[in-house]
């Protein structure tokens, strides 16, 4: 497998960000829009899951994997125990850590302002008028 | 020297420290405790450990002592303490009177033991070792001596002080111990900055990131977060201890690992010169989790308590000029080749990077996370109030690199003891950060005395040669 030398955004990381344009109460969370994604496979680590699960916005996440077609069979709610189910973490797991966002936009969702993703980066850098 | 064993089953251990970064070494070791889970004591002696690098300590399990001392930077190796004496006939008597529950074990015959003699301050001769060793006679070891696979080692450690103008003929304290361990200072040749892929004009070396690391207390399944992360060098060695890093810089080029290389002999920095290809270089890469052109003065994350440890060297001005996104017009040259939008810059000082660190820090660090950053201290002015306080963080330590008579640095490490609130606030009581790049002016200002001084010297050397040496002519 060759591994691609480019980084890349995650959903993990999308689920935290925030638009923090001057004046915005709804910042959160950013409309994805992805004009290029890779699926790559990321070791598995179900401890490490478990432990960002709590700190997710999970309907975020659900409305994110769905915008860009990789939902698959992640329930829409958090179950009880679901740090003990194997199953439901691997598929967790994939959506947050295997999804890679190469090209796109995070669109705030209160002002429309697009902030750019190149390369796998996210450019959160405001303009002068908006700081 | 006081029971081997105390009263709740916690033995006596010999911890031989480095002899350097000196303030650094017990808080690295204190907070190594606290990131394996163990207690930790430290016991009271009279060694001074600026010039004699001995601590004893208390640990509940061997395996405590092992993860303490296979992750210490500033240690070079934890031993079991038998035994400590004064003189050689006072460490035999105490030897003598070892307890043999807790000795018989490595006595058996079916074991192997070898002896290692060692001295601080003193190179020792074979002669003085194999005396030391002979004298050891008493001991009732029964197995068989092996020299290269030992079972057991155990250590005569021999201490002469480090004032070379000064060394006793004899040691001022001998220490016998069984070796638990080595301490980690092999790593710091592995992630030497030369050799890592990606480097920038402030990589710091590799054993003080590690230590950084130790300090912020980094562990496994951690996020570990770096606000000013640069060429990604403080997120390597906390991947080396199992967290996912994340980072975020303002200079997008340091970022994507564009630009020029400023490293010798390279023009460009390749595609492959970015953080994730510097993990990839010590199989860290499966830890990458993010990195984003930010500034670190506006937080892009939503209220959450997101990482376990903040980990990061500001840019102070000292090398590097502080940068922030403003209104003013004051346009940074740093734009060629740059299809991303770079908004001009305005000063940013250093006051303000501090309080906006702290707030940052208090809002997005787990309770009991922790805050670990490099302070540009000014010497003359230094006091405990110049360093910056919140409400929601308690200090942990505060230790000194001198790099110069003037300057230094402290490494600072804060912890996050109760969750925050809106009305919580940075304060820095006595500031001396408030004009933009203060420190940086202060710093050159004693660079540029020390060249010329350098240079008056060296003329006059010149001028002395020349009219001395003979003309060489066959």
């Amino acid at each position: 497998m060759l591994l691609s030398f480019r980084t890349i955004m995650r959903l993990l990381t999308h689920n935290m960000l925030t638009s923090h344009v001057k004046g915005v109460t709804n910042g959160y969370p950013l409309k994805l829009q992805a004009e290029n994604i890779k699926v790559m496979s990321v070791d598995f680590n179900p401890e490490f899951v478990a432990r960002m699960i709590p700190k997710l916005e999970w309907q975020a996440l659900i409305q994110a994997a769905e915008s860009i077609g990789h939902l698959g069979d992640l329930p829409r709610e958090l179950m009880p125990e679901y740090e003990s189910n194997e199953e439901f973490l691997k598929m967790a797991h994939h959506v947050l850590m295997e999804v890679e966002v190469i090209e796109g936009n995070l669109e705030c969702p209160e002002t429309g302002r697009k902030f750019p993703i190149k390369n796998g980066i996210p450019n959160m850098l405001l303009n002068e008028d908006e700081v | 020297m006081a029971a081997p064993v105390c009263s709740t089953g916690w033995r006596k251990y010999l911890l031989w420290l480095a002899h350097e970064h000196l303030e650094f070494r017990i808080p690295e070791i204190q907070s190594i405790a606290q990131a394996v889970g163990s207690p930790l004591e430290i016991c009271d002696t009279d060694y001074d450990i600026k010039s004699h690098p001995f601590v004893e300590l208390r640990l509940p399990s061997e395996e405590d002592a092992r993860k303490i001392i296979g992750r210490s930077f500033l240690s070079r190796c934890l031993l079991e303490l038998w035994g400590t004496g004064q003189t050689a006939e006072e460490l035999h008597k105490v030897l003598r009177d070892y307890p043999t529950e807790l000795s018989v074990p490595y006595m058996r015959q079916d074991t192997s033991f070898r002896y290692q003699v060692a001295a601080f301050g003193k190179t020792l001769t074979m002669r003085r070792k194999k005396d030391i060793i002979d004298a050891l006679d008493f001991l009732p070891f029964q197995g068989r001596v092996d020299l290269k696979n030992a079972e057991h080692t155990f250590y005569v450690l021999e201490d002469y002080g480090d004032d070379p103008t000064k060394t006793p003929e004899e040691p001022y304290r001998t220490f016998f111990g069984r070796w638990i361990g080595d301490g980690q200072r092999k790593l710091i040749d592995k992630y030497a900055v030369r050799k890592r892929h990606h480097i920038g004009e402030t990589s710091m070396d590799a054993g003080l990131s590690f230590v950084m690391a130790n300090m912020a207390a980094t562990r496994r399944n951690a996020v570990v977060f770096d606000p000013f992360v640069g060429t990604g060098s403080l997120l390597v060695s906390s991947a080396h201890f199992g967290s996912y890093v994340l980072g975020t810089d303002i200079d997008s080029h340091i970022i994507h690992g564009w630009g020029r290389s400023t490293r010798h002999n390279k023009k460009w920095r390749g595609e492959d010169e970015n953080i994730r290809a510097n993990l990839r270089q010590y199989g860290l890469e499966h830890l990458y989790l993010d990195v984003l052109v930010s500034d670190a003065a506006r937080s892009v994350w939503r209220p959450c308590q997101l990482f376990d440890a903040i980990i990061t060297d500001p840019p102070y001005g000292i090398r590097e000029a502080s940068q922030r996104l403003g209104t003013k017009d004051n346009n940074f040259v740093r734009e060629e080749d740059c299809e991303v939008q770079s908004p001009t810059k305005t000063a940013y000082t250093l006051s303000d990077l501090l309080t906006d660190l702290l707030n940052y820090a208090a809002k997005h660090l787990v309770v009991n996370g922790r805050l670990v950053y490099w302070l540009p201290v000014y010497r003359p002015d230094y006091t405990e109030k110049i360093l910056p306080r919140h409400p929601c963080l308690r200090l942990v330590s505060n230790c000194e690199q001198v790099l110069s008579t003037d300057i230094s640095r402290r490494l600072i490490c804060m912890e996050k003891v109760r969750d925050y609130q809106e009305s919580d606030s940075a304060e820095i009581v006595v500031n001396p950060y408030r004009e933009h790049n203060a420190i940086r002016d202060k710093y050159l200002l004693l660079a540029k005395e020390k060249k010329l001084k350098q240079r008056t010297k060296k003329d006059a050397q010149t001028k002395r040669t020349s009219s001395n040496s003979p003309t060489q002519e066959t």
